[in-house]
């Protein structure tokens, strides 16, 4: 019944797509209105019967209807509810059915928020969006299946991987990357529109820029909920391994972020258009690789990719999206230069601009090419262990101090041009000027080093790290902070009238701002935490009391819990620092039924100056002695806290300009600075 | 040709340009850095093996074990069935570690023909990949590099 109703949801998405990519089509070609009202039609009809479907297995995972193949394959009558619910991105066919789904949210979103405005690029928006549809619904109703019949059901399954269950994060940390690999399909179908219909005004950078923000917002928070999971239940201490699949995240969030950037020199500028269009489209083409890579289990081996029959469909697909980009802007950019020069010719203005070696393009252009930089190098040696298996087949890894080599100097350097843009203005400036804009952040990027060298932390890389961290600080807090100056003293308003006006007009550029504290947050910690690490293995007896650093530790025993869907082995630690008691703290193993080897999880003391880390080795049977890795990680809880921040920084710009009112009745609302 | 399609032109060649010799770059300075997988009877059969920084895979023998937990240290044998190579861990085995389990060691095989190592990753049985795909190997360092 579920099974057959979920087929049939799916197979009108997939109807709906087909229709709307090609009316799509005709309304862009051929401007034709009727076209363009079945366009938004079929989009809200894929949005709605995809989401249907993902509504339903969700119903037929927590009812554990299981007929339906894919609750047969994760569902289990001892999981709790709200692990049945997030079963759905559990295994591979269920989480391509969240991927359409996710793919239905952004074009529902987009299809109701931009309403008829954009006339010229919706419907080719529209067609190439929903042409990436069509893709993924085809998966979904034909190779991936998750709602196939399954006869005779069988009355019970095994439940979904215990890792999924281990941690509330995998609540979240899922749905937020899926949110940000998907929602690039957006920005790209919206660059696609504009070279096909041959014309980009900066007022459709506008939406695009928009459409970017908002899935590279959830892509820097995945990527970061990730580490976090990592550092809080694979209980090896750390967040990030230069693992092929984290690297997959990453490649799109290095091109992502370039193009935010670049973006604005297009809009300010007119100049780096085809460079900008090209990171639009490269970070959706590497949001594709990404999932191409954990999905299609190419890194277990080069050869047993091709045993699920994902790989190679999706890697056709990668081709095709490959070859039309480059098509597209072969053949179509120099369209945008010649409706560029009509239209500069119909208001006489200049044409492009010149770039000055002193201003904020120059800076963006330098970190767009620093990013670059990393992306290729990072992509290169994720890479090259696929080609030299497939070619010698022989199995290779490219460590780790391979991508740690590169990955300091271009951090740090672009976390230093972070601080230089900022001070630098659009256009050009005097030298002289320049010089003093840079005075303060030297002096903050100063004497946040000394601080923390005179509490011991000398290592030369960390010291140069928290430099560029206060003098990037310091150059975006005075970018604010000087024409608010300006302001109060010129017109003698008070603090508060000046700094809210300031925020009103300058709200993007002030979440701008306020992303990159985030950023620096993240380098900081993570130039601590890394650079300081400490750690050491402890053999207890129970009752045994040891030092780790500054921390008593006692082990008190070891007991088990029974809790339904898992037993937990507990070792109990007390913690005393100076004579005082901190707190009892609980590593534990976790035994799921459905698998041999138990889960380890690790037990976290959290302070703002650091962590105190404990991590079961081993743990005797009778639970008379333990093994245990103790960590200690300075600074770590402020890399989680980036995060936030920098999603708030990202809100910000988002949240959309209040609504004019009717002319007489307030003053004209200014314009926000770009 | 017009002024517009010289300058594309030229952008393009400026980037491949760059990109080969980033490539370059890349891939000469990775050499170090690359580990390669052996079995035991790679490992043996293979005299250039000695003395470079490897990954054997195989399985901890069963009876083979010997960890030392106030020393932190262990001694086992791994095998891949036909050969087998001894190796001493300088360091506690990982969670999971046992005899009977796939691991993977990373170090050199000494010309005593035992092979050093400070770093020894565990293969789960049930071979997985979360959602997004963490790895299916719990990796674990077991002494700072």
């Amino acid at each position: 019944m579920i099974s057959t109703l979920g087929q049939l949801l799916v197979m009108g998405a997939l109807l709906c797509a087909t229709v709307g990519t090609v009316t799509g089509f005709a309304a862009g070609s051929r401007r034709s209105r009727k076209a363009w009202e079945w366009t938004r039609l079929a989009a809200l009809g894929f949005s709605g019967l995809m989401l249907a479907a993902n509504l339903l297995m969700v119903y037929a995972l927590v009812t554990l209807d299981f007929s339906v193949a894919y609750v047969a394959e994760v569902g289990s009558s001892t999981t709790p509810l709200h692990i049945r619910v997030i079963s759905l991105w559990a295994s591979l066919n269920g989480s391509i059915l969240f991927w359409g789904g996710v793919l239905a949210v952004y074009t529902g979103g987009l299809t109701l928020t931009i309403g008829e405005r954009y006339r010229e690029y919706m419907p080719w928006t529209l067609h190439v969006l929903l042409g990436i549809a069509v893709f993924f619904t085809f998966l979904v109703a034909s190779i991936a299946d998750p709602f196939a019949l399954v006869d005779p059901a069988p009355a019970d399954g095994p439940g979904p991987n215990p890792l999924l269950q281990n941690h509330w994060l995998m609540a979240i940390h899922p749905p937020t990357l899926y949110l940000g690999y998907v929602g690039m399909s957006v920005p790209f179908a919206m660059i696609c529109a504009a070279l096909l219909a041959g014309r980009l005004e900066a007022g459709w950078m506008e939406p695009v820029r928009r459409w970017m923000l908002i899935p590279w917002t959830a892509l820097t928070v995945g990527i970061v909920l990730g580490g976090w999971w990592s550092y809080a239940v694979l209980g090896w201490g750390g967040a990030w391994a230069w693992d092929p699949v984290e690297n997959a995240s990453f490649h799109p969030w290095l091109t992502g972020t370039a193009f935010l950037h670049s973006a604005m020199v297009l809009q300010r500028r007119n100049t780096l258009r085809d460079w900008t269009l090209v990171l639009g489209m490269a970070t959706f083409l590497l949001t594709l690789v990404g999932t191409f890579m954990t999905r299609s289990g190419v890194f277990n081996s080069v050869h047993s990719f091709t045993q699920s029959d994902i790989g190679p469909v999706f890697l056709a697909f990668i081709a095709f999206t490959l070859v039309y980009s480059v098509l597209l802007l072969a053949f179509r950019s120099h369209r945008l230069d010649d409706a560029a020069e009509a239209a500069s010719a119909q208001l006489g203005s200049k044409g492009r601009s010149t770039m000055a070696l002193l201003s904020r393009e120059s800076a963006i252009l330098i970190q767009n090419a620093l990013f670059t930089v990393f992306t290729f190098l990072v992509l290169l040696g994720t890479l090259y262990p696929l080609i030299t298996e497939a070619m010698e087949s022989r199995q290779v890894s490219v460590g780790e101090p391979y991508f740690d080599r590169w990955a300091l100097p271009l951090g740090l350097g672009l976390t230093f041009m972070m601080g230089v843009g900022p001070a630098l203005p659009w256009g050009r400036m005097r030298q002289e000027a320049a010089r003093q804009r840079f005075v303060a952040p030297v002096g903050g990027g100063l004497v946040l080093a000394t601080v923390f060298a005179a509490y011991g932390f000398v290592k030369p890389y960390t010291l140069l790290a928290l430099f560029v961290c206060g003098f990037a600080a310091v150059s975006n807090f005075q970018e604010y902070w000087t024409p608010l100056r300006a302001r109060m003293a010129k017109r003698s308003e008070p603090f508060g009238t000046a700094a809210l006006t300031a925020f009103r007009r300058t709200r993007r550029r002030f979440g701008g701002h306020v992303a990159h504290y985030g950023v620096i947050l993240a380098v900081f910690s993570l130039a601590l935490s890394k650079g300081y690490k400490v750690e050491k293995d402890y053999s207890f007896a129970a009752g045994e009391t040891q030092t780790f650093q500054q921390w008593e530790l006692t082990f008190t025993g070891a007991e088990e819990v029974d809790e339904g869907f898992r037993t937990s082995r507990k070792a109990s630690f007390v913690v005393r620092s100076g004579g005082s008691e901190i707190g009892v703290f609980e590593p534990r193993m976790n035994f799921y039924n459905t698998r041999r080897e138990p889960i380890f999880t690790p037990a976290v003391h959290s302070r703002p100056t650091g962590d105190l880390y404990f991590s079961i080795l081993e743990l005797a049977p009778d639970g008379r002695s333990v093994v245990v890795r103790m960590m200690s990680h300075p600074w770590q809880v402020w890399l989680w806290v980036s995060a936030l921040i920098i999603a708030l920084g990202s809100l910000i710009s988002l949240w959309p300009e209040p609504r004019r009112e009717p002319a007489a009745k307030s003053e004209p609302v200014p314009q926000a600075a770009k | 040709m017009t002024e517009a399609m010289k300058r594309r032109l030229f952008g393009v060649a400026a980037l491949a340009v760059a990109g080969a010799a980033l490539f370059y770059v890349g891939m000469s300075d990775m050499g170090d850095d690359l580990v390669y997988y052996w079995t035991p009877s790679e490992l043996i059969a293979a005299a250039e093996a000695k003395e470079a920084t490897v990954r054997l895979g195989g399985m901890v023998k069963p009876g083979t074990l010997d960890w030392d937990r106030d020393a932190q240290q262990a001694r086992f044998t791994i095998t891949d069935g036909d050969h087998e190579v001894p190796v001493h861990c300088t360091g506690n085995p990982p969670q999971m570690f046992r005899e009977g389990i796939g691991a993977v060691v990373e170090g050199k095989l000494g010309t005593d023909g035992v092979f050093r190592t400070d770093r020894v990753m565990v293969k789960h049985s049930n071979e997985y990949e979360a959602p997004d795909g963490h790895p299916p190997e719990v990796q674990t360092t077991l002494v700072d590099e």
